[in-house]
């Protein structure tokens, strides 16, 4: 179907490539059927499907507590984050309040993963952009936060800490030690990142001015997270709805209003210093008490509709559950920040060249299990 | 001590002892082919070997380090494991070129390289157009990656194919101008009397402000003649897969990968003799031991040879228009102004002689 | 006009070599700045960590005695069907009354997403996190395991 809807509007000049499912710039398995001129990119047509397990489908079985392991197979790299969303939403529902010691924990481990998962961002954007060696110093300082996250947690990508009520175990005794460790760690290597590959004129010129989203198509898109900010869309869900113990810290939206590749990076890389920020300022104060609170072995949901978003590294997340009062939800859909992002791909990058659509592409920073779910 | 002069000079007493001159001088040739064959294939090797261990400290890895000791023989078991690999290719490639395509761009390389001044014993070639040959050979290998990108019936391998062509066509201007700059001091093309003219100092001491111009020229240029990083538009894995070499494998993909490679030494081999004095050492040792040459212009060439990986392992991709920008619109005018001044500067006498 | 054309080659020459300053002070430091692991050589030293969910293991102490009453809980617990208890009723030894009884505690690791909720509703502490991540296997049959010994029985006193 697609492609005869393709050949029709089709100039003799003009071909089109598959990029992907198998490429290595769109980082998964997303194909986006490119119709380009010479060089220059006349269409992005993403074509989704490669990927999906029905997530959605798979929620409606299960038991509530079973349901927040399968978010971490979303968006992977925001694991802890869909997770806490997932919690909050039950919670919500169930009308539970959780100790501060869980929320004060759910704030900052969900901050280190938003750190993580940038510092895998910042070396695959180097890599997309050609810079190979960014990859590894970015995933050095990943590492020492999925070390933290491995000894707390037990498993380094696909955590499923949190349950309804809490959190499954209390952090580890050397948590707090590790996390000021790296705090200090990478305090040192962001302005590293900055000399090499942000100050860098070729990277510069690759970046500004290129795939421009003005704020009205932000909005209109659906963007969310740094994409949206990026365009000057104040959209940070940690500042208008905060949740857990977000309301306690102080820290600043991240807002560039350049609208380009460049103003997106630069969201992310000041978001790394806002996150350490918001670290900084509850590591100290972890208050103490229980670090879960008991909820009935089968979690029954009153009758009713219950919508939660929270933030991840890549924008607004939300989940949203009918129930009619049984032990799973009638209907579960998932609000993926990465869908709407990648639904404006074709508006910004008409026009660029190739590589203009990588670099662009790798500052919308797609996870596309995310996506496709 | 005239080792490397003496064996080859016994040699050819020898040959033109036991047969005919006619025959003599043909095997003669045969022998230095063979020579310079094994020359190739042990510098492709050892430059592949040190690309990935360079990369690997750059980032923080160790590298190879399994086969052989300190992992020196891991591209020699790379290049087995590339003889015994299938050849594959696709259905409606155009056969002949696709297959003619990787001789073209290993034999191009070849050929640049029997030019090498390696010392004052060991130079195959001593042609008196030395500079005009090195650079009308190495633009022949363009052709094989152009071939290769269009035979291989793959959009990907042909844009690589294409982006090739546009680069190298513009970046030809700048290493032949920048390398004229220097012409303008030595008063000739033949390589090794250019290396006999920086007796009294390397070019780039000679020729002072312009000649480091140009020499920073050249290095950008000889950069994106060899399609490296960051100039690799050709090859451009996140953009284009693997580029104008997607739809080869085994050996043939080889070739483009040694030829790659032996092109890098290529330029860094040229700039030495050019700008560094070649085998040319501080007082005169390489004058009495002559031999010592070889491992004073290999030294020159590595520093070289690293300066592109460090180059490759640190910038980001241009795009390919502004790759054409810093052509046109910085490299050339830069260029043309600076053989101007050289031009005034060896008029004058102004060049510094040591 | 011609001074930013100058400017912008100078600026643009300095980024680059700022950029070059990093990754060579690197290159510098390399022998000692190796972040990745040599894996099956550091296997002596490789030691996880505790809380590390590699596989489901069932600790038996020295008398070949688990603490797994079958209660069923892991089971229903499971998202993946990962765990298939099959059980009998037996004699109690001690009170003479009939008992449940597990005769097979069979784990599917080719099935399990490591969620950790069997563990986290044990009520027993029957099963822990085994730290072993070496799961690789010819034969996929290897990995569906029977994690309860042979000849082995619940330990004495444990009740759910």
């Amino acid at each position: 179907m697609e492609t005869t809807t393709i050949n029709n509007n089709f100039k003799s000049e003009e071909y089109f490539i598959n990029m992907g499912p198998q490429h290595p710039a769109t980082h998964g398995v997303l194909r986006l059927i490119l119709t380009i001129d010479g060089e220059i990119i006349k269409k992005v047509e993403p074509d989704l499907g490669y990927i999906h397990r029905s997530i959605e489908k798979m929620c409606e079985r299960d038991s509530y507590q079973q349901i927040v392991h399968l978010t971490d197979r979303m968006d992977y790299l925001s694991s802890h984050i869909n997770n806490e969303a997932v919690c909050l939403t039950v919670e919500n529902a169930l009308e539970l309040e959780v100790p501060d010691r869980v929320k004060v924990i759910r704030t900052i481990i969900g901050e280190l993963t938003r750190i993580a998962s940038h510092c895998l961002w910042w070396g695959v954007m180097g890599m997309d952009v050609g810079a190979l060696t960014t990859y590894f110093y970015g995933f050095r300082d990943r590492e020492m936060i999925n070390d933290i996250f491995e000894e707390t947690c037990g498993a380094r990508l696909t955590m499923n800490y949190n349950v309804p009520g809490g959190l499954m175990f209390d952090i580890h005794p050397n948590f707090v030690k590790r996390t000021k460790d790296f705090i200090t760690h990478f305090k040192t290597k962001i302005p590293e990142y900055d000399r090499l590959l942000t100050g860098n004129v070729i990277f510069q010129k690759r970046m500004k001015g290129v795939g421009i989203l003005t704020r009205e198509d932000a909005i209109s898109f659906g963007a969310s997270g740094p994409v949206g900010r990026g365009s000057g869309y104040s959209c940070d869900v940690r500042k208008h709805h905060p949740y857990s113990a977000l309301d306690k810290v102080t820290f600043n939206e991240a807002i560039k209003t350049g609208g380009d590749s460049l103003a997106r990076y630069e969201v992310r890389i000041q978001e790394l210093w806002e996150s350490l920020s918001i670290i900084e300022q509850l590591i100290d104060n972890i208050p103490g008490g229980e670090h879960r609170v008991t909820t009935k072995a089968v979690i029954k949901l009153p009758k009713g509709e219950f919508y939660q978003k929270v933030e991840t590294a890549r924008g607004e997340f939300g989940v949203y559950i009918i129930s009619t009062g049984t032990k799973s939800p009638y209907r579960l859909k998932f609000r993926s920040p990465g869908f709407s992002n990648l639904s404006l791909l074709n508006h910004i990058a008409v026009g660029g060249k190739i590589g203009d659509l990588v670099a662009t592409m790798a500052t919308l920073d797609l996870v596309i299990p995310d996506i496709d779910r | 001590m005239n080792i490397s002069l003496s064996i080859t000079k016994s040699i050819h007493d020898w040959l033109y002892n036991i047969m005919p001159e006619g025959a003599a001088s043909i095997v003669e040739m045969v022998l230095i082919g063979l020579v310079y064959l094994a020359i190739f294939a042990i510098a492709g090797l050892f430059l592949v070997l040190l690309e990935r261990r360079v990369a690997a400290w750059f980032q923080l890895r160790i590298g190879p380090n399994r086969v052989g000791f300190q992992g020196l023989l891991q591209t020699m078991a790379d290049a087995l494991k590339l003889l015994s690999k299938e050849l594959t290719g696709t259905v409606k490639a155009d056969k002949f070129l696709y297959n003619l395509a990787p001789y073209f761009v290993i034999i191009s390389s070849l050929m640049a390289l029997a030019v090498i001044p390696f010392t004052k014993e060991f130079h195959a070639f001593d042609i008196n157009i030395g500079i005009f040959f090195l650079i009308a050979v190495s633009s022949i290998g363009v052709i094989g990656i152009l071939l290769g990108g269009w035979a291989s019936n793959n959009k990907f391998a042909l844009i690589g194919a294409m982006r090739s062509g546009v680069q190298t066509i513009s970046y030809e201007l700048s290493i032949g101008l920048s390398l004229l700059t220097m012409i303008l001091i030595t008063g000739s093309l033949q390589l090794s009397e250019i290396v006999e003219v920086q007796k009294s100092g390397w070019l780039i001491v000679q020729g002072h402000v312009p000649a480091i111009i140009a020499f920073m020229i050249y290095m950008i240029a000889g950069t994106a003649e060899t399609n490296r990083a960051p100039f690799d538009m050709v090859e451009a894995e996140s953009e284009l897969g693997a580029g104008f070499h997607t739809e080869y494998s085994g050996m043939k993909f080889a070739y483009f990968f040694l030829a790659e490679f032996i092109n890098m030494f290529l330029i860094a081999a040229i700039a030495t003799t050019i700008f560094f004095g070649g085998w040319l050492s501080p007082f005169g040792i390489t004058e009495s031991i002559p031999w010592l040459g070889v491992l004073w212009f290999l030294g020159k060439t590595l520093t070289l040879v690293f300066l592109m990986m460090w180059f490759r392992w640190t910038f980001p991709r241009l795009r390919v228009d502004q790759l054409l920008t810093l052509e046109w619109k910085y490299l050339l005018p830069i260029n043309l102004v600076n053989i101007v001044i050289m031009a005034i500067i060896v008029w004058l006498n102004l060049t510094i002689q040591i | 006009m011609i001074m930013s054309y100058f400017s912008e080659i100078y600026n643009g020459i300095k980024t680059l070599l700022t950029g070059m300053s990093v990754t060579g002070k690197y290159f510098l430091t390399s022998r000692k700045g190796a972040i990745t692991q040599q894996y099956p050589d550091n296997r002596a030293t490789l030691k996880m960590f505790d809380r590390f969910r590699g596989e489901v293991i069932m600790p038996h102490d020295e008398n070949n005695e688990h603490a797994c009453t079958g209660c069923q809980k892991c089971e229903i617990a499971c998202p993946n069907g990962t765990i298939e208890i099959i059980w009998d009723r037996g004699i109690d030894e001690v009170t003479g009354k009939k008992k449940k009884k597990i005769d097979k505690f069979v784990y599917h690791l080719s099935l399990c997403t490591m969620c950790g909720l069997c563990i986290d509703v044990c009520p027993t502490d029957a099963i822990k996190w085994g730290q072993n991540f070496e799961n690789s296997v010819y034969d996929r049959t290897q990995l569906t395991r029977v994690l309860n010994k042979p000849e082995s029985k619940v330990r004495a006193g444990i009740e759910d």
